[in-house]
């Protein structure tokens, strides 16, 4: 590690010009990256880790300015060449793959000529040249057919290759850094600052088992505006001391090669004292013993025919997209039933249909023992009342324009069928957002004066307005950081054991399901390929798609290295899904010919557990306890 | 798209002969007896008798309506009502011709400018030269056509006499003739078309500025001219150019303000002087021919658009 560092920030402080003055973003950050090194930024949203990243690479947004610091770089300061010369150094030396790869690529441009356009630039390669390297940096990212890809346009790959295709673009000039802006949660051994501590143990996986609640932080991450002047943390901290208020703590150098800005580091390190909040391990609420189904669910399906009706009459419709195939599920009383599944599994076409939002085309529903009707219009009101949604994006399904008592109120009129008078409205509402943990004064606000997980809870509480016995939330956390994550899921915990609800609760994370499903589905192109409580789904037996989920998520716990089996390539596209198992494109434990010619049959196992595969449950066992025991 | 454009161009058909009849319809429903209105009041009968043999206008409407279709089709859809009765095809024509000439010369005098401001005005927004050219476009785009014009003549015609105020389009007319009638109308219709113009482009500029592939492009460290002119513009324009498809179709038959104020001879003050002689022939030649080119311009805009758009695959 005496090699001198690839790149290295001294104390560097950046500024957004906002509200006419400039407000500090970055404040004196010092980092070396090293050769063949992989340097992590966790942080809350908004806490500057894009804007870090890009700082590195010398590029800052219209309204931004380095402030302070240097970055050396290729013995050179990046915050003081000029645009032209810092533009030729990014893109050569420094590459960038963005947050999202969705909208990153220039719809109007194929692949190749976005792809090429960066070597044939700065490295002033000829249009052969730029191919072959071009070819040759997809090849790495291990694409399907480089060349084929290359002729495409965005539109026509999936997000995981078009994520690659960024990854590709970016080593393409093999540049000595990359920059990766992603959302994935690093790995740490054993963290000492209390922040990162604390945005550790907000992680799902960090809980000790379903019993125990999940860490939060206090407070939310201030605005540029509001940022404390002596340790930026200090408002939300549980260790502060006065000097942490007065005092902006120093950078200082671990013995392990870490560094740490904390007052309290040496106290922390010694285990003297310990920022996780001991008030919080208070057991949840479980799940009652006694199963008591509310919701039934048999053979539901839905195909959906986008092609036109004059498409259809001349026979050029493409093929249909089957969403829902033949999907079974019963949900209890306070239960709560967790859907996983990669994106496009179909998870969001089974909570609509459900709720009614989407008419299935088949299948039949039963709600609290009585038959429920596919289409909302013909649902009596006792059962709209009684199944609620709770949406990923709290945003959306806020009407802008009421005030969050006047969105609660309207809820609470419809589903008292205006039987209740003003006054008990108001009681009510104060009451609902109490019971998500905000207080009354909330009724006035307008969703712009709300933060994310302030609407979230909104919307959770609005959904609670009718006392519903089923709620549905789809990815209710996933726009939201890991902090308030754990905010929103230990409020869903709590209020299904007040409120007697169960939950459908739908999730690609699938330490979020682990920890709050009692049941869980595993859904793989429209199926349910498994499912089964909580335990089960984790342990062998299990089908080999939730086998490969559980081994791709990736550990928060460094001791343990990755293992099991690796899913490879794309999920197919639902309009070209596989015959006989929907798996066996991708199947590692593939059998044979049987999997691609017949469907295979629904084991049942104990407990109920239940698994679509024709290997059988015993040899399940025998394959995935023993390690590397794969074909 | 062979099938697609098959598929379009009998929608396009249809439509012209649902307007066909829908036009011969309302002339039917004109009060009184249309050779009464035409000859006038006091025509002696038998005059009135000639006229409606001449026209044919004693046979059954659908027999009418065919033999007019016929004749369209056919390229001779019949004699103009008016003095002479001369055929009514070779007159649309040369007027045809006209408003193309017009429409082109505005497109031509107008299009390259405005993008330009467009542009500029996007890159720079918010400096005093994007409000400069906002209160600019806006200011040209919100005055009344005759306005304009008659500004216009007062400024450059009557005052200088560099332009004609009036066209009287005449034979043997040589290019600098054509650029004195056509100059001040053109600008008049090309006011109208570029303050529009010029705020399509402006906006479309700002929202494909906006786009996350814009910043990855600067983060792949290339120089700005080759963002913005090989990235940026052709996301940008698209919505332009559809309009300017369209509004294609607007200036070969929508003029009829600026033909009057200018006496020139187009489409749209043929349409208005057939309607105001109730000169049937003329009048339904006209306007299918206007919902014609209106129509064309439309698929021509909607198979630009795809051309230029990966993401639409015209089927
Ligand atoms: N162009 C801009 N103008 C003004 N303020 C900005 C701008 N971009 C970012 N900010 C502010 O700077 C701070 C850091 O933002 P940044 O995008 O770097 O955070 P982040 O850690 O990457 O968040 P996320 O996890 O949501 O991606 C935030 O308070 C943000 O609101
Ligand atoms: S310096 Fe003080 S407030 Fe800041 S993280 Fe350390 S203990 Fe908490
Ligand atoms: S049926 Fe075959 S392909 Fe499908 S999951 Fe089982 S082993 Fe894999
Ligand atoms: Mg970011």
């Amino acid at each position: 590690m005496t090699a001198t560092p690839v790149i290295h920030a001294q104390q560097l402080s950046l500024e957004y010009r906002l509200q006419g003055g400039w407000q500090n973003a970055i404040r004196g950050v010092t980092l070396s990256i090293d050769r063949q090194q992989i340097h992590g930024l966790v942080g809350e949203s908004g806490s500057g880790k894009s804007t870090l990243g890009m700082g590195l690479m010398g590029y800052l947004p219209e309204n931004a300015r380095f402030a302070g610091g240097s970055i050396l770089f290729d013995d050179k300061d990046l915050t003081r060449l000029s645009p032209a010369d810092a533009a030729r150094l990014r893109g050569r030396l420094i590459g960038f793959v963005p947050q999202n790869p969705l909208d990153a690529l220039n719809p109007s441009l194929t692949i190749g000529e976005q792809l090429q356009e960066v070597t044939r630039y700065h490295l002033r390669l000829s249009r052969a040249a730029a191919h072959q390297r071009a070819c040759q940096a997809l090849e790495q990212t291990r694409i399907a057919e480089p060349e084929a890809v290359l002729r495409r346009y965005p539109h026509q790959l999936s997000g995981g290759m078009q994520q690659r295709v960024m990854i590709a673009m970016a080593l393409s000039t093999r540049p000595r850094l990359l920059v990766l802006d992603a959302p994935v949660q690093t790995l740490f051994r054993r963290p000492l600052h209390p922040y990162t501590i604390g945005l550790l143990a907000s992680l799902p996986g960090a809980a000790g088992g379903q019993q125990s609640r999940l860490a939060t932080i206090d407070g939310t991450a201030a605005p540029l505006t509001g940022r404390p002047a002596a340790c930026v943390f200090a408002e939300r901290c549980p260790l502060v001391i006065a000097q942490c208020r007065t005092h902006k703590p120093p950078l200082e150098q671990q013995p392990d090669g870490r560094s740490l800005r904390c007052w309290r580091g040496p106290e922390i390190a010694a285990g003297s004292v310990n920022p996780a909040r001991p008030a919080h391990v208070s057991p949840a609420a479980a799940a009652p013993a006694d199963a008591v189904p509310i919701l039934r669910a048999e053979k539901l399906r839905k195909t959906f025919h986008d092609a036109s009706l004059f498409d259809r009459l001349t026979g050029k419709a493409s093929a249909p997209l089957k969403a829902l195939d033949d999907v079974s599920l019963t949900i209890n009383r306070q239960a709560t039933f967790g859907l996983v599944g990669e994106s496009g599994s179909g998870k969001t076409t089974l909570a609509r249909v459900i709720a009614g939002l989407t008419v299935g085309d088949d299948g039949r529903l039963e709600l609290l023992d009585r038959p429920l009707a596919l289409p909302l219009h013909r649902r009596s009101p006792e059962a709209l009342r009684n199944i609620r949604m709770v949406f990923q994006n709290p945003g959306d399904t806020l009407n802008p324009y009421y005030t969050v008592g006047q969105a609660l109120g309207r809820t609470l009129s419809v589903f008292g069928r205006g039987q209740f008078s003003r006054e008990e409205i108001a009681r009510r509402t104060a009451a609902l957002l109490e019971a998500v943990g905000l207080t009354a004064a909330y009724a006035g606000r307008y969703p712009e004066q709300l933060s994310g997980g302030e609407k979230q809870r909104v919307a959770i509480a609005r959904a609670f307005a009718a006392s519903p016995a089923l709620i549905i939330a789809d990815e209710p956390t996933s726009a939201l950081d890991v902090s308030v994550q754990a905010v929103i899921l230990n409020l869903l915990k709590d209020l299904r054991a007040d409120q007697g609800v169960s939950y459908l609760f739908i999730s690609h994370d699938l330490e979020v399901i682990g920890y709050l499903a009692d049941w869980i589905g595993v859904m793989y192109l429209g199926e349910i390929v498994e499912q089964g409580t909580r335990d089960q789904v984790s342990a062998p037996p299990m089908h080999p798609y939730t086998e490969a989920l559980l081994s791709a998520s990736p550990s928060v716990d460094l001791t343990q290295p990755a293992q099991g089996i690796r899913l490879t390539g794309d999920i197919p596209s639902p309009r070209q899904k596989p015959a006989g198992c929907p798996f066996h494109t991708r199947c590692p434990r593939r059998l044979g010919p049987i999997c691609a010619a017949e469907v295979p049959p629904l084991q049942i196992g104990e407990g109920g557990h239940q698994i679509r595969c024709h290997i059988p449950l015993a040899d399940l066992r025998t394959l995935q306890s023993t390690p590397g025991g794969s074909g | 798209m062979i099938r697609y454009l098959v598929r379009r161009v009998l929608l396009l058909i249809l439509t012209l002969l649902l307007t066909s009849m829908i036009v011969f319809a309302m002339t039917q429903a004109l009060p009184g007896d249309i050779a009464r209105l035409v000859l006038g009041r006091d025509a002696r009968p038998e005059a009135v008798a000639a006229f409606r043999q001449q026209f044919g206008l004693n046979d059954p409407l659908p027999v009418q309506y065919l033999r007019w279709l016929g004749g369209f089709v056919t390229g001779n859809p019949g004699r103009s009502f008016a003095a002479g009765n001369p055929p009514v095809m070779p007159l649309v024509l040369d007027r045809l011709g006209n408003s193309f000439l017009l429409a082109g010369y505005t497109l031509l005098l107008t299009l390259p400018l405005s993008i330009v401001a467009g542009i500029v005005a996007a890159l720079r927004e918010g400096s005093w030269l994007d409000n400069l050219i906002a209160f600019i476009s806006l200011s040209v785009t919100g005055l009344p056509e005759f306005v304009t014009g008659i500004v216009l003549i007062n400024l450059f015609a009557l005052g200088t006499g560099w332009f004609a105020a009036t066209s009287l389009v005449q034979d043997g007319y040589t290019v600098v003739d054509w650029l004195r009638v056509l100059t001040l109308p053109a600008l008049t219709a090309g006011f109208v078309l570029g303050g529009y113009v010029t705020r399509m482009t402006r906006a479309g500029m700002i929202d494909e500025l906006k786009k996350a592939y814009v910043r990855t492009a600067i983060l792949k460290g290339l120089p700005r001219r080759t963002i913005i002119l090989r990235h940026v513009l052709r996301n940008a324009l698209l919505p332009t150019i559809t309009v300017i498809a369209i509004s294609f179709g607007w200036l070969m038959g929508g003029l009829v303000v600026i033909e009057n104020v200018f006496n020139y001879p187009g489409l749209g003050s043929l349409l208005v002087t057939a309607v105001e002689q109730k000169n049937l022939p003329v009048l339904q030649t006209c306007v299918v021919l206007i919902v014609f080119i209106f129509a064309a311009a439309n698929l021509l805009a909607d198979v630009l658009y795809a051309a230029l758009n990966p993401r639409i695959r015209l089927t």
